[in-house]
């Protein structure tokens, strides 16, 4: 394959952004379907390139696409403009055109006759872009670029509504708590650079470089421990904030202001696991490092059980998903953390497939019933039997129900916990539990029983429709991939084999892995969740209510979020910045920089009311002064000279 | 004794302090003027010593142009002190501080 289309697959939608932005919205503005058409057709194409690039990848192995110098400093520092097209890019970029090309093309339709449908696809199209250039980068700065690219678009589109004070306020926290785990990203970089001259003489931010070398960063002491370990460390700090991991997580569930779709595929599918991804493609950073890779394995854990708890007692469609997200992206992180590098990016994959499609169901939801409160729907099962049935395939996948996508990747991920900390790996199996209990909750709530009357009025019983053909159809597709994806571990030695080489383990068949017991055990937790939630919200044998007043201390603290928000907002924002910090700043500011402005000045004016004085307009004083002076200086002359 | 250059410079020296102290400590503005023409020509003194000392010319010839700045200057200085006289009906100098703060 050409290297070249490994650059057209990222600026594609780059162009769809600039035309759109410069020439469809300001001159074609009766026409802006167009926006649509351009951005889907640039993706489209971009994911032609990617399956091609996937195959050749699959087939040759890496990609080698020339550099570009673009600063180059004789013998201090050379950064290069270059792509990198591994195993684990083409994999991503498969991921990332697919669902961005679905989530387009479902957007045509959610998105019909919103006042800023240009503006939507223009963004859209910068993201996907600033995506891709992510996983394509070759060195760190690039890559930060892009990191900070998609932080920007996520911001913008969060706030896409912008006229909702919820929505501006929504998008403000994510690209202020994003920025938290960023500066721990940017110290990591300027760190390895400054290491690595050491080691070579010229800094470097290249990533294979940093493959290579990882063990010698090892070696290197840095305020107490090694310089991978720091530089890991503030990698996954980065990684913290961009997947929402505690403790900045708060910031995900409030993203849910923007339009679903955006939801769908930045805040399920892509852009938050950009910081899996990052550390998959750090790996060997973090593998030289003991500690980062127990700090990646506790968080992840951590965040998985943490926010399954309180995805368990939302009533907001959207909110259930924003926790899953985070929940399954801690998943995805403690694979990282116990060496499950290929496990924890497959499940990124099946993830990015049927969390997306949940999404886009709720999105399809809210489309008939005007409201994303789960206690308003109920009873779609009849009127929107597509959405019904790709939701209740993606809800079954991400549940981890055998042979659904979700099985598969999970299962791994367990293994490998069960391997290398066994602690988490009892967090983890109840987490399962959890999955499938929150995601049947809204299954149940959602499409069974009987229509509690949505948002009223248009949205009222008679008026119940399926969502147009145009955001099914991408559903459909998602859905044979919530129930597929999985299965690519079937071909040729599997995931694990494909991005590591040779030292992946060879791909049990379809059915042996029933055959050993752990499998069973995490599918009995799965199925076990969706018992209790048909007893609860199915069958009734147990009332919500009931289990509420039950577990009460509970209930309070998973639907207050553990009071996060509140802590932040209250203790760090109010308490230590605005009455702390700011005020000591603002004192400072007051006594002590405009102190120093103001006393020159008003020094100036004393000593200039004290010197006017010896303007006495005597000229025999001015010649007594002159005479003395003339002396002064003859003495002077007299004595040194 | 022979007069030699220090005598010259000595009398100049002392002509010059005379005229310096009158200038400086006279209330009347005429006297001051009449020690500025003191000082001057304690220079005057001291240029003409050098110029014979040295064999050059260069000095008595500007003890010459001094004593034509010296003529215009008192000619200046009286008219200007004439015009304070009329208007003010005094010579003091200590009278005359329009240049104060």
């Amino acid at each position: 394959m050409p290297h070249h289309l490994a650059w057209a697959i990222f600026l594609l939608p780059l162009g769809s952004f600039v035309i759109i932005s410069f020439i469809i919205r300001p001159f074609f503005t009766r026409w802006p379907q167009w926006a649509g058409y351009t951005t889907i057709a640039s993706i489209g194409i971009g994911l032609i390139f990617s399956v091609w690039t996937l195959i050749d990848v699959f087939n040759n192995g890496p990609l080698y696409v020339p550099p570009v110098d673009w600063v180059v400093i004789e013998g201090a520092v050379t950064i290069h403009l270059g792509l990198l097209v591994d195993q684990l890019t083409a994999v991503m970029l498969v991921v990332v055109t697919l669902v961005s090309l679905m989530v387009q093309v479902y957007s045509q339709g959610y998105m019909h006759g919103d006042g800023g449908y240009c503006r939507y696809f223009a963004f859209m199209s910068l993201f996907t872009a600033s995506m891709l250039g992510l996983v394509l980068a070759d060195n760190l700065l690039f890559l930060y670029v892009f990191w900070e690219g998609v932080g920007l678009c996520s911001y913008l589109l969060i706030g896409f509504w912008f006229h909702k004070p919820e929505a501006a306020q929504a998008a403000k926290k994510a690209f202020i708590v994003t920025r938290l785990g960023d500066f721990g990203f940017l110290a990591a970089i300027l760190l390895i650079f400054f290491q690595t001259r050491n080691l070579t003489g010229a800094g470097t931010f290249d990533i294979l470089f940093l493959h290579e070398h990882a063990t010698e960063l090892a070696k290197i002491g840095f305020l107490g421990a090694s310089v991978a370990t720091w530089a890991a460390l503030g990698v996954f700090s980065g990684a913290v904030g961009k997947s929402a991991q505690f403790p900045l997580h708060t910031w995900l569930p409030d993203a849910m202001e923007g339009p679903t779709p955006v939801s769908a595929l930045i805040h399920a599918a892509t852009m938050v696991a950009a910081g899996v991804f990052l550390v998959a493609r750090l790996f060997p950073l973090f593998e030289a490092s003991e500690q980062a890779m127990l700090a990646v394995a506790t968080i992840g854990a951590f965040t998985a059980i943490f926010a399954a708890s309180m995805g368990l007692v939302m009533n907001d469609i959207k909110r259930v998903l924003a926790y899953s997200t985070i929940s399954q992206l801690g998943y995805m992180m403690l694979g990282l953390g116990v060496f499950g590098y290929a496990a924890a990016m497959f499940h990124l994959f099946n993830h990015a497939f049927f969390k997306a499609l949940l999404f886009l169901g709720a999105g399809s939801a809210n489309h008939a019933t005007g409201t994303f409160d789960m206690r308003q729907m109920g009873g779609l099962r009849k009127a929107m039997p597509w959405t019904f049935a790709t939701y209740l395939i993606a809800s079954i996948s991400i549940a981890g129900i055998w042979p659904f996508a979700g099985f598969w990747s999970k299962d791994e991920i367990l293994a490998h916990a069960l391997e290398h900390q066994p602690a988490l790996f009892v967090l983890a199996l109840i987490t399962v539990f959890m999955t499938a209990f929150y995601m049947f909750r809204t299954v149940f709530m959602t499409f069974g029983g009987e229509y509690r009357g949505g948002a009223g009025g248009e949205h009222s019983k008679p008026h119940l429709h399926e969502s147009p053909a145009v955001m099914v159809v991408p559903m459909v597709v998602l859905a044979v991939l919530s129930v597929g994806s999985g299965w690519f571990n079937f071909v040729e030695g599997g995931f694990p084999h494909f991005l590591e080489g040779a030292h992946g383990e060879p791909a049990s068949f379809f059915f042996t892995v029933l055959a050993h017991p752990w499998p069973w055990v995490s599918l009995l937790m799965g199925i076990a969740g969706i018992l209790l939630a048909y007893a609860m919200y199915s069958a009734k044998w147990v009332t919500p209510e009931r289990m509420g007043q039950l577990f009460a201390p509970f209930y309070k603290l998973f639907s207050r979020k553990y009071w996060f928000d509140e802590l932040y907002e209250q203790v760090f924002v109010v308490r230590f910045l605005v009455n702390g910090l700011f005020w000591i700043n603002q004192l400072f500011d007051t006594y002590i920089v405009d102190g120093l402005v103001n006393g020159v000045a008003e020094g100036t004016l004393v000593a200039g009311r004290g010197l006017r004085r010896l303007q006495t307009g005597q000229l025999q004083l001015y010649g007594f002064a002159i005479a003395v002076g003339v002396l002064f200086i003859a003495g002077a002359f007299y004595l040194f000279a | 004794m022979t007069i030699g250059l220090e005598h010259y410079l000595i009398l100049s020296a002392v002509l010059f302090s005379i005229g310096l102290f009158g200038a400086l400590a006279k209330r009347n503005a005429v006297v001051v003027l009449m020690c500025i023409e003191i000082m001057l020509n304690a220079v005057n003194i001291a240029m003409v010593g050098f110029s014979r000392f040295w064999g050059l010319l260069t000095g008595q010839v500007f003890a010459v142009f001094i004593m034509t700045v010296a003529a215009a200057e008192a000619a200046v200085g009286i008219a200007i002190i004439i015009a304070i006289y009329r208007s003010r009906q005094s010579v003091d100098v200590g009278e005359v501080d329009l240049m104060k703060w």
